[in-house]
């Protein structure tokens, strides 16, 4: 039956009648659309140095050569992790903007297990540390999964409020057991815990690169079989695209939602352990602050449109415009304007419908043409 | 007992914030439109509104002091929290558009772009201000036994503008003919349109006017509780949607909510000076948590008869009636 249909859609199908495709343009054309917005606000601020601030936005890792290049994957590491985490619920028909208090959860895991546990054989920590840290995001994400199967409760509320119970959850717990009273920061992990290098510091010299993206690239991948080849991630998709129709159909919707949030903390959890196992004088700070990393992961599944492939590469390109973002400094620029760009681009993303339209009319038009050109040579 | 008023007194500082942006939010929600950018909104109008000061204290603009100087404060912040509020409702009316992503967008955009433009103008980051709005005694009415002390002493003009707002709010929205409109497009929008109500036009109304207030409650919640704007307004806003859940949207709880966790708020803060808390010795981020614990508890058990407005979220669609 799916095959039919496949076949039939691929009987005579222009570019823009294909739903990906149309996507896919109207997230470039929101990149584009907020880094335009950035050059304008460049412009503003100081318009002498407008040109050459942007220009290392947009050369972004690859102004500084190779050891750029492993900056922006040590970057994109941890944010693709949670961009995963986000886009997965997002099939789902989930908002998960509890990536942050997951990714918080799972970086204590990681943190209290590299620096406690070390019982543990040195090959075994830094795994038992990932896979501590997985738990802990699950946990994390299981809350708001449970009271939206069970109680109806929307989960953007509830992974709002799981982010700042994590925040504070976390803050204590560091203060209890963690802590370097000193630096007001978490202690460092022994250096067993941390991720290996694995010889990626020698391709990518002078840069905290380690296997953290290799790590992502892992999850990407796997992210990408339980979504497109698997029972299980039809009946996620399935879900997400229309609740009542696959609970007719003999879909444990309830099961799929919880699964779905503890598979999406997990990601996020596992994003935490990447950027504190790194050993690269990144510690944990009893700040009252939300992790960041958990509302670009956001920005980075909407930019990667929920596809595993997708948030890789808008993962990518997100480190690549941080870099950018602290070269542009030379040019007396503050890094925020990255952050603005970044959220310009989300909302441009969320306007998606104009984009849509816009090359709807513009297909429907091209279109228009050749019919009546044709209907003009039949007649003849 | 002096510690006593003294926690009455830091609970106002907590609890007027909330309140008002807690009723901004019930009039973008109830008109249909969901807005998680109170946060962002609230750091836009804090910085205005502290800018303004700054600048007028430093004597570039406007020759305004004291309390006349915090109303004017208080005006443009609410100005400048309407027009970021329009954004969002340009993208949540006109677009369509998904509004937990534009509010999250905007949420991302304010502290950016606050810290930006502050280090554009001033070089650093912080943005100073000399705290000349302290009433230590109102006159006359901090003679009153008892109430004198909690409600009329170490206070802030904002105190009052917060429950005069609220007074407004609450009788707007229940008993004119703007807030029934306003309600109805947020609970049934098809029937409001076909007696003649425009939809669009309201909820643009309703998400301007939480702009507004949220803008109000971002300097609201600075100007008492600290001497520089930092480019944050710690949560205040994710916290006031709690209020307004907790508060199951109706205005007579959210007022209640929000001294609740006005209360809690001043118990994690000045809970050393209390000495029956500080021999219990709970670690104080636990009192910071009991908020955001007991809105998910109520979520659970209400959600089943949730009050939440049933178009909310819900874009409209004039051909969809």
């Amino acid at each position: 039956m799916k095959r039919a249909l496949k076949n039939k859609g691929a009987k005579k199908k222009s570019i823009f009648e294909n739903e990906n495709t149309v996507n896919f343009i109207s997230s470039v054309m929101a990149v584009i659309c907020g880094l335009l917005f950035g050059f304008i606000i460049l412009f503003i601020s100081s318009p002498s140095q407008a040109y050459g601030g942007f220009s290392m936005i947009i050369q972004g890792g690859f102004a500084d050569g190779i050891s750029g290049i492993g900056r922006m994957l040590y970057i994109a590491a941890p944010i693709i992790m949670t961009g995963l985490s986000v886009g997965f619920a997002f099939k789902t028909g989930l908002f998960n903007i509890g990536a942050s208090g997951q990714f918080t959860a799972g970086a204590f895991a990681a943190v209290f297990v590299g620096v406690k546990c070390n019982f543990l054989p040195s090959g075994m920590h830094c795994i038992a540390a990932l896979f501590a840290a997985m738990a802990a995001g699950a946990l994390w994400g299981s809350v708001p999964g449970l009271l939206k199967a069970f109680f109806n409760v929307n989960e953007v509320i509830s992974s709002i409020m799981m982010n700042y119970i994590g925040m504070y959850g976390v803050n204590m717990l560091i203060r209890r057991y963690v802590y370097d009273r000193i630096k007001n920061q978490s202690m460092p992990v022994k250096s067993a815990a941390n991720l290996s290098k694995a010889g990626l510091d020698k391709i990518f010299p002078g840069s905290n690169i380690n296997v953290g993206i290799l790590i992502a690239a892992v999850s990407v991948i796997a992210v990408h079989i339980i979504l497109h080849k698997t029972v299980f991630g039809y009946e996620l998709k399935a879900c997400g695209k229309n609740k009542d129709a696959s609970r007719y159909a003999g879909i444990n919707e309830k099961k799929n939602i919880v699964l779905s949030m503890v598979i999406a903390g997990m990601l996020s959890g596992l994003g935490g352990a990447l950027l504190y196992l790194s050993d690269s004088g990144k510690y944990m700070q009893v700040l009252d602050i939300i992790a960041p990393e958990g509302f670009l992961g956001i920005s980075v599944a909407l930019l990667g449109l929920s596809e595993p492939l997708g948030i890789f590469l808008s993962g990518l390109f997100i480190g690549h415009i941080t870099v950018g973002g602290s070269n542009m400094q030379l040019f007396d620029f503050a890094p925020e304007a990255i952050d603005m760009i970044i959220a310009a681009i989300v909302y441009c993303g969320a306007l998606s419908l104009l984009f849509k339209e816009i090359i709807n009319r513009f297909y429907k038009r091209s279109l228009k043409k050749t019919k009546t050109k044709q209907e003009d040579k039949e007649k003849l | 007992m002096n510690v006593f008023y003294f926690i009455i007194q830091q609970t106002m500082y907590f609890a007027i914030p909330l309140l008002i942006v807690a009723l901004g939010g019930m009039y973008s929600e109830r008109s249909g439109i969901v807005n998680i950018a109170l946060e962002g909104i609230m750091v836009i109008g804090a910085f205005a509104g502290i800018f303004f000061i700054n600048m007028a204290q430093a004597g570039r603009i406007a020759n305004l002091h004291g309390n006349t100087l915090l109303l004017a404060a208080i005006f443009v912040a609410g100005v400048a929290g309407g027009l970021f509020s329009l954004l969002h409702a340009f993208a949540a009316v006109n677009m369509k558009a998904d509004q937990t992503i534009s509010g999250t967008a905007l949420n991302m955009f304010a502290p950016a772009f606050v810290i930006f433009s502050a280090r554009t103008f001033q070089r650093v980051q912080q943005i100073p201000f000399n705290d000349e709005f302290h009433i230590n005694n109102v006159p006359v009415l901090s003679k009153i036994p008892c109430l004198g002390h909690m409600f009329f002493e170490n206070c802030y003009i904002t105190t009052y503008i917060g429950i005069l707002i609220f007074i407004f709010a609450a009788f707007i929205i229940q008993y004119t003919r703007f807030g029934l409109r306003l309600r109805s497009c947020g609970e049934h929008p098809g029937a409001a349109d076909s007696v003649g109500v425009n939809i669009y036009i309201i909820r643009y109304l309703g998400v301007i006017i939480s702009g507004i207030l949220a803008g109000i409650g971002g300097l609201v919640f600075v100007v008492p509780t600290s001497t520089n704007f930092n480019a944050s307004v710690a949560g205040y806003g994710f916290l006031a949607l709690a209020v307004l859940i907790f508060g199951q949207w109706r205005s007579r709880n959210i007022f209640f909510a929000a001294f609740f966790f006005g209360i809690m708020k001043t118990l994690a803060s000045a809970y050393s000076i209390i000495p029956v808390i500080k021999n219990l010795s709970v670690p104080n981020e636990v009192y910071k948590m009991i908020p955001y614990i007991a809105t998910l508890i109520v979520l659970a058990f209400s959600s089943g008869n949730s009050q939440a407005p049933k178009a909310e979220g819900i874009p409209y669609d004039q051909g969809d009636r």
